[in-house]
């Protein structure tokens, strides 16, 4: 049997004073790719959040996951005083890279060759998003958590993304993202966050 | 991942300084503020030499006191609104060793800066020459103690909207001993007596805070993520 | 002893024990408050020094006293909300703030009303009183932490840390303001300290403190119990309580 990536049994959420979603209970194994679904408001951000365990309030029930995960939440992760390049060199789930060939190769997947030391705040809004996302080409973790990873990208930039996506879940990884769009992805699992609201 | 921590403490301070020196309005206004400070004391006390060498000591450590508070409460303010927290809790490496690095260039670019340029205010204020290597150590040991216990407030209210005021409100009462120890050392030795003990008492504040404030830091960052 | 945690934790549980000890508590305290501010107040023989001015001793020592260890209870309620991440913890924290700052704030009062007479001053800068003043900005500090933060549970983590931070301050606190004040070897004359206090006096005292420590109790399981009704007010379990 495949150790999952990620189980939840039966887990409670809340907000606050207020129940957000009851009884949810998945389980994510090696080559999974979920969408997470829900209307604004359904508890898909702190769920995400709960799943990568910053933060533990308003949890209840059981949750297992791997460590080795990456985690993208709506905000980039990015200092905007310095370069693309000096940015890459460290996230939480690759460590420190000093291979800057490494960098500058993921910079150009996400098309952003010629960009290497520009500063952060000279870059346009989907630019910068794809700096972050850059470092899915230079991450070593097996899950992936990506919260709204096709905001403010363009069609070519997502058809990348959903390639990579792919390609990771292929290689043995598994990726659980949240999106209002139907993607081109094949073999995606849903999980509709609509029917555990409280 | 663990024998990776030498590296990663180390790129994270080369990462930190490097950020802090391409503003250097950051690291310079905070002694604008303690040289306009400063100003004030001649012009509310007026210019009487005497009077401004006797209140010197009491004068420098309130000012680098308050000047330390209004740079600490940005202290983990940028990394919670551009997500690197997040990423440094998710980080396999301690929370307490990543934040105590973000203290420790803090205070590299503001205490100690400080402690070096003391001399100048003091000569503002009269205070006697041979008090002078007392107040610069005393700065030095104090500022880093500062620097601590502003982490620790700034860690649980980086996630407030009306931080500021809190963050002073929180850390002002921790901070009494400092300020008793740092300034009764520089009188003492204003005085002609030895401060010695004075500041073997900041060195254990500093040291006692430097083992301890770590985990109040992490665990009010934890917090603040959380809420 | 680890299910009486556990039984604590639960609100059920503590409504039931909060209304059985405030039952006993309120008497007991009430006796004991009219008792020991007669005997005080009343039939302790005056000062030879003070003569009568020194009566407060019998609101501001016990008020301080209680002050203080009030924080410290504070901080045990955090550092069990921490670890063992009771509910009834954070309430009891929560419930315990306001109580001590206003202890505080009694034993502050009443300091600066009695050293009017001895000092000739509303305020002096006494190691005492200076040290009682810092407790009040630390007890104001964790009551503005707490307000400040939407999500209770995160407030009553974030107090608790707080509250945790300040008791390892506390002792320092008072150790290095003793020192500040002999440093500056201020003119007045010490009143408490080496001299022994009289039997007569000492009884009256001793009954305060317990007084106030049952007054501190009494008002922090009211303040709890009335939290509980709040928040639980919708629970089936409150319902069938007070039916």
């Amino acid at each position: 049997m495949v150790d999952d990536l990620l189980r939840l049994e039966s887990v409670d959420l809340d907000r606050g004073a207020r129940r957000l979603l009851t009884g949810v209970s998945f389980q994510v194994r090696p080559g999974d790719c979920w969408q997470m679904l829900g209307s604004n408001g359904s508890g898909k951000t702190s769920l995400m959040r709960t799943i990568a365990g910053l933060t533990r309030l308003g949890l209840q029930g059981q949750r297992i996951c791997t460590d080795n995960l990456l985690y993208q939440g709506h905000l980039p992760g990015l200092k905007t005083g310095l370069s693309c390049r000096e940015n890459l060199r460290w996230h939480a789930s690759g460590g420190v890279v000093s291979n800057v060939e490494k960098i500058d190769a993921a910079l150009a997947h996400v098309g952003l060759q010629g960009y290497e030391d520009r500063v952060i705040c000279q870059l346009s809004a989907g630019q910068q998003r794809r700096v972050g996302l850059a470092r899915l080409w230079l991450s070593q973790a097996q899950l992936w958590l990506l919260d709204e990873p096709f905001t403010a990208i363009d069609v070519r930039g997502t058809a990348l993304l959903e390639a990579q996506m792919q390609r990771h879940c292929a290689a043995g990884g598994a990726v659980v993202f949240t999106s209002h769009q139907p993607t081109g992805m094949s073999e995606i699992k849903i999980l509709d966050l609509n029917q555990y609201a409280a | 991942m663990l024998p990776e921590l030498g590296t990663f403490l180390r790129f994270q301070l080369q990462r930190h300084l490097q950020l802090a020196l391409r503003r250097p309005s950051d690291v310079v206004g905070p002694l604008l503020f303690f040289l306009m400070v400063i100003t004030l004391f001649p012009i509310g006390l007026g210019p009487d030499p005497k009077v401004l060498a006797v209140l010197s000591p009491g004068i420098l450590w309130v000012v680098a006191l308050l000047s330390s508070l209004v740079v600490s409460g940005r202290l983990f303010q940028a990394d919670f609104e551009d997500g690197t927290l997040e990423q440094m809790v998710l980080s396999p490496h301690p929370l307490a060793l990543s934040a105590m690095v973000e203290v420790f260039c803090h205070w590299l670019l503001s205490g100690v800066l400080l402690a070096l340029v003391s001399p100048v205010f003091a000569a503002l204020l009269n205070m006697p020459s041979r008090a002078i290597p007392v107040l610069m150590v005393s700065l030095l040991i104090g500022t880093l103690c500062l620097s601590l216990i502003g982490a620790v407030g700034a860690a649980l209210t980086v996630a407030l909207r009306r931080g500021g005021v809190l963050l002073s409100l929180l850390s002002i009462p921790l901070t009494v001993p400092v300020l008793i120890f740092g300034a009764a050392a520089v009188r003492e030795a204003a005085l002609g007596y030895d401060p010695s003990s004075w500041l073997a008492l900041l060195g254990a504040l500093a040291a006692g805070g430097c083992v301890l404030a770590p985990l109040a830091i992490a665990a009010g960052l934890r917090i603040s993520l959380e809420a | 002893m680890w299910s009486i945690v556990h039984k604590m934790g639960s609100p059920p549980w503590f409504f039931r024990f909060a209304n059985g000890a405030i039952a006993w508590l309120l008497p007991i305290v009430l006796i004991t408050l009219v008792v020991g501010c007669v005997w005080g107040l009343l039939i302790a023989p005056p000062d030879y020094r003070q003569g009568n001015s020194y009566r407060i001793i019998f609101i501001h020592v016990p008020a301080a006293v209680v002050a203080l260890a009030g924080y410290y209870v504070m901080a045990t309620a955090g550092l069990m909300s921490l670890v063992w991440k009771i509910k009834m913890a954070d309430t009891a924290m929560r419930a315990l703030a306001p109580v001590g700052a206003a202890l505080t704030f009694v034993a502050l009062v009443t300091g600066s009303i009695w050293g009017k007479p001895t000092w000739g001053a509303w305020w002096v800068w006494d190691a005492r009183i200076t040290s009682m003043l810092i407790l009040l900005f630390l007890y104001l500090g964790v009551m503005a932490l707490s307000e400040a933060f939407d999500n209770k549970v995160a407030a009553a983590k974030a107090c608790a840390v707080l509250s945790l931070v300040g008791t390892v301050n506390i002792p320092i606190i008072y150790k290095s303001v003793d020192w500040w004040y002999s440093l500056h070897q201020p003119a007045s004359i010490k009143f408490t300290g080496e001299s022994a206090i009289d039997a007569s006096m000492l009884y009256p005292l001793l009954l305060m403190i317990v007084a106030f420590y049952g007054l501190f109790a009494l008002s922090v399981l009211l303040r709890m119990r009335t939290e509980l009704l709040v928040t639980h007010r919708q629970s089936a379990w409150l319902r069938s309580e007070l039916s």
